[in-house]
C-alpha cells in the first residue's frame, strides 16, 4: 500500500529509521511512564542489549558477510573484558599507573587507564586475537573451520580460569575463576570541566545506567556504521565474493588469505570493544561469563536476524538479549501470576533456543529481515532444485 | 634486471617448500620425544602409578572410540558433524541410571548373576533408546536440510544439542544423578579396578559386531556405497534415505551402548554430559574423520593423553588444563594434517 504513495524513495526507506531511532534513543527518559510491568526492559537489561547487538553485529561479519562460521566468538568477550580488568583496576599491585582513569587516587597501586582509551586497546587486542585465530585456519574450510574457532572459544576462557597461577611461576595473570574486579567506572573526566553536563564518574550519578545506555548506544552506533560501510567496500565485497564460492573468489584474484584474517580481525575488534564495555559495567572480568553458550547465543541472534543483514541482526541481538536477561523470566511470572500455574520458564532458556534455531533452520533459514542479496540465493537454490525435481523442505 | 631478479628469487621459492617441511618434522620429532621422556619420567618415578593410569586412559579411550564411531560414521555419510551426538550419549547414560538404578535397584549386593543380566538389559536398554532418538532426530530436522547450504545441518545439531541437554535437565533434575557402584571393584587376585576391565572387554565385541556390520552385510555395503558417492549409489537402486537413517541408529546404537558403560565406570551423570562429545569428536578428527579404525585409535590416544595428563605426578597440567590440551590437538592436527593420522588426504574435505 506504501509503495502506492507519491513519497521519493529517500523518504520511504527514512521513514522506519525517524520512528525507531528516536524511541531508541529517548528509552532512558519515557521508560518509567510506560507503566510498572515487569515485561517493560529495565535500563540495566537495555545496556546488556546494547552489548550484545555490538557484539552480534561483529560477529555477523564473519558468519554473514563472510559466511565463515564462527563458533568462539565468546573469546574476544573475553579478551575485550580482561583488557578492562588489566589495565584499570588492582590487579598488577606492583605497579602504580594512573591515567585518566576516574574514580582513583592519583597513587593508587594497579593500572589505572582511562575506560575511553582501553576501549580501542581491547577492540585491537582482540582484533590481533581473531588474526591468530584465523592464521591456521586458512587453510580449512566450512565445518572443520567452525571447529577450530570452537577450538579457541573453549580454550581461552580456561587459560583465563587457570591463569592465577601461570606454569606454576606463580604469576598471576587473570585472578583465576574469582576473576577481576572491580574495574574501574567510566566518566568524562576531563570534559566534565568544559560541559559541566557530562557527568565526571558515571558511578556517582542518580542513574548510572542512563549513562551507560548512551555510551552502549554510541557503540552500536560506531559498530552498526562500521558495518555497514565494510559492507560495501571492496573488502566486503571481497567477503560475499568468499562466501558464494572460494575458488571462483580466488580465481577472481581475491586474495583469499589477507581476506579471511581481516574477517576474523574486523569481527573480533567489534567483540572486544563491547566485552570491554560490558566488563566496565558489569564492574568485573569473571570467567563464568565466557561460555560457549554465549557463543551459540549469538550465533542464533545472527540467524534468527538474518544473516548478512545488519538491521536484522540489531533486531535479532536485541529480541535475544532481552528474552536471555529479563524476558523469559518476566514472561514466565506474568503467565504464573495470571494463570496460576509454576512454571520456571528461564530453566528451559537453552531448550527454548536450541528449538528457535532448528526452527529458523527449517523454515526460515534466511532469518527474520533477511539481506535482500541472501533472500535472492535462496530463492535461486529453491528453483534451482524445483527444476531438477527435488523437493526442497 | 628484471629478469634477472627474477632467475635469483626462484630457486629461493623452490626450497622454501621444502625447508618448512623439514621443518615441520623436526618440531613435530622433537615434541614427541618430549612426551616420550616425560612418560619415561613419570614410569621410573612410580611404576605402580603408571600402570593404573595407563588402564585407567584404555578405559577411557574404550568409551570415547564408541563416541566417536558414531561422529565418524555419521560424518563418513553425509559430512555432517553431528553435534546433537554427545547428546544422545548422554541420554543414554541417563537412560541406564534409570533402567539399573531406579527400576532394577543395582547396587552392587546382588549375586554376579542378577547383576550382569540386570546391566545386559540396562544397556539393550540404552541401546535401543539411541537407536531410536538418533534416527528420529535425522528424520525430523536433518533430512529435509540435505540440499540447504552446508552450514545449515550444522547449526540445525548445534540447537538439538541444547534441546536434548535441556530434556534431560528437566527429566533428571540439574543435579548429578547416578547409581551405586554395580561392579566389584577387585577381581580375582588382582588389585586392578574390574569394572574398568569389563569396559574394555564389553567394548571389544561391540567394535568387532560394526565392523561385520560394515564390512560384510548388505546394508553395510549400501553405506559405503552412500559414503563414496551418493547419488551414484541411488542410481544404482540404494535406498539413499533408508541408509542414512540406518547409519544414524548404528551411531545410535553405539552412543547407548557407550552410555551404559560409562554409568558403569563412572557411577553418576549429568545433564551436561554431552560436552565428553567434543573430546570423542577430536579422537575421531585425529584418527581421520570417516575412517572406523582411525577413530577407535584417535579415541584410544585421546584416552591415554586425558589420563596422563590427569593422573601423572611429575611436571603432568593436570585436569583443569585437558580441554586445552585436547582442542590444541585438535587445531594441531587439523592445521597440519587434516587427513588425520589414518585418513586419505581429499581435496574438498579440509
Amino acid at each position: 500500500m506504501i509503495d502506492k504513495l507519491p513519497i521519493p524513495r529517500w523518504a520511504r526507506r527514512a521513514i522506519i529509521p525517524i520512528i525507531i531511532v528516536p524511541l531508541v534513543v529517548l528509552y532512558p527518559e519515557y521508560y518509567t511512564s510506560l507503566g510498572t510491568s515487569q515485561l517493560i526492559p529495565t535500563l540495566s537489561t537495555a545496556v546488556t542489549m546494547t552489548v550484545f547487538v555490538c557484539m552480534a553485529v561483529g560477529l555477523n561479519m564473519v558468519v554473514g558477510y563472510a559466511g565463515l562460521l564462527d563458533l568462539g566468538y565468546v573469546a574476544f568477550y573475553a579478551i575485550g573484558s580482561y583488557v578492562a580488568g588489566w589495565f584499570a583496576s588492582t590487579q598488577f599491585a606492583s605497579h602504580s599507573i594512573v591515567f585518566g582513569a576516574v574514580g582513583v587516587q592519583s597513587n593508587a597501586i594497579g593500572i589505572h587507564i582511562s575506560i575511553w582509551l582501553l576501549l580501542p586497546v581491547a577492540a585491537a587486542m582482540a582484533a590481533a586475537a581473531g588474526v591468530v585465530i584465523g592464521l591456521p585456519t586458512l587453510r580449512l574450510r566450512g565445518d572443520y573451520l567452525a571447529l577450530v574457532t570452537l577450538g579457541f572459544g573453549e580454550i581461552i576462557p580456561q587459560v583465563v580460569r587457570n591463569g592465577d597461577n601461570m606454569f606454576g611461576t606463580g604469576f598471576n595473570l587473570t585472578n583465576g575463576v574469582a576473576g577481576i574486579t572491580p574495574i574501574d567506572p567510566m566518566g568524562f573526566r576531563y570534559l566534565h570541566g568544559v560541559l559541566p553536563f557530562l557527568p565526571d564518574n558515571f558511578l556517582l550519578t542518580p542513574n548510572l545506567d542512563v549513562w551507560f545506555y548512551r555510551v552502549g548506544l554510541l557503540l552500536v552506533a560506531i559498530t552498526v556504521f562500521c558495518s555497514i560501510r565494510l559492507r560495501d567496500s571492496r573488502l566486503g565485497r571481497a567477503w560475499v565474493a568468499l562466501r558464494e564460492d572460494e575458488i571462483a573468489a580466488a580465481a577472481m584474484g581475491v586474495p583469499l588469505m589477507q581476506v579471511k584474517t581481516w574477517a576474523y580481525a574486523s569481527g573480533a575488534f567489534f567483540g572486544g570493544a563491547a566485552g570491554c564495555f560490558y566488563g566496565v559495567y558489569q564492574g568485573g572480568a569473571i570467567p563464568d561469563n565466557f561460555k560457549l553458550y554465549i557463543s551459540t547465543l549469538l550465533l542464533a541472534m545472527v540467524i534468527l536476524g538474518g544473516m548478512g543483514n545488519v538491521w536484522g541482526v540489531c533486531l535479532g541481538a536485541a529480541v535475544l538479549s532481552y528474552l536471555n536477561q529479563q524476558g523469559l523470566g518476566a514472561i514466565g511470572n506474568t503467565i504464573n501470576s495470571n494463570f496460576g500455574t509454576n512454571i520456571e520458564i528461564t530453566k528451559y532458556e537453552a531448550g527454548l533456543f536450541g528449538l528457535l534455531i532448528v526452527l529458523m533452520m527449517l523454515f526460515r533459514p534466511q532469518g527474520l529481515i533477511p539481506s535482500s542479496r541472501r533472500k535472492a540465493e535462496f530463492d535461486v537454490v529453491k528453483e534451482e532444485h524445483e527444476a531438477a525435481g527435488v523437493v526442497v523442505g | 634486471m628484471a629478469t634477472d631478479t627474477h632467475t635469483a628469487r626462484r630457486p629461493v621459492l623452490a626450497v622454501l617448500p621444502r625447508i618448512t617441511g623439514l621443518l615441520n618434522r623436526a618440531v613435530t620429532i622433537a615434541l614427541l620425544a618430549l612426551l616420550v621422556f616425560w612418560l619415561a619420567v613419570n614410569l621410573v618415578q612410580g611404576p605402580g602409578q603408571f600402570g593404573s593410569v595407563l588402564l585407567i586412559g584404555f578405559t577411557n579411550g574404550a568409551l570415547y572410540a564408541l563416541i566417536a564411531l558414531g561422529y565418524t560414521l555419521v560424518y563418513g555419510i553425509i559430512e555432517l558433524i553431528n553435534f546433537a551426538h554427545g547428546d544422545v550419549f548422554m541420554w543414554g547414560t541417563m537412560i541406564t541410571v534409570s533402567i539399573a538404578g531406579t527400576r532394577l535397584g543395582l547396587d552392587g549386593s546382588q549375586s554376579g548373576i542378577v547383576t550382569f543380566l540386570g546391566v545386559l538389559a540396562a544397556m539393550l536398554g540404552a541401546m535401543v533408546f539411541c537407536g531410536i532418538l538418533n534416527p528420529t532426530i535425522e528424520r525430523v530436522a536433518l533430512r529435509r536440510l540435505r540440499n540447504a547450504p552446508r552450514l545449515a545441518p550444522l547449526i540445525t545439531t548445534l540447537g538439538i544439542s541444547y534441546i536434548l541437554s535441556n530434556a534431560a535437565q528437566f527429566f533428571y533434575g540439574p543435579n548429578y544423578t547416578g547409581v551405586g557402584a554395580i561392579l566389584p571393584s577387585n577381581i580375582l587376585f588382582l588389585d586392578w579396578p574390574a569394572k574398568s576391565l569389563i569396559v574394555i572387554l564389553a567394548t571389544i565385541p561391540l567394535l568387532l559386531a560394526l565392523t561385520y556390520v560394515v564390512r560384510r552385510t548388505r546394508q553395510g555395503k549400501a553405506m559405503r556405497a552412500v559414503a563414496q558417492d551418493m547419488d551414484a549409489a541411488r542410481m544404482m537402486g540404494v535406498d539413499v534415505d533408508r541408509t542414512i537413517s540406518f547409519t544414524f541408529a548404528l551411531a545410535g546404537i553405539l552412543a547407548g551402548a557407550g552410555g551404559t558403560l560409562y554409568v558403569l565406570e563412572i557411577t553418576t551423570t549429568r545433564y551436561d554430559l554431552g560436552q565428553i562429545g567434543l573430546l570423542a569428536f577430536t579422537a575421531a578428527v585425529l584418527g581421520g574423520i570417516g575412517n572406523l579404525t582411525g577413530a577407535t585409535l584417535g579415541a584410544l590416544i585421546i584416552g591415554l593423553i586425558q589420563a596422563f595428563n590427569e593422573g601423572l605426578s611429575w611436571h603432568a597440567p593436570g585436569e583443569q588444563w585437558t580441554t586445552s590440551i585436547v582442542f590444541s590437538i585438535l587445531i594441531l592436527i587439523l592445521v597440519f594434517r587434516p587427513q588425520g593420522l589414518l585418513g586419505q588426504p581429499e581435496a574438498d574435505r579440509a
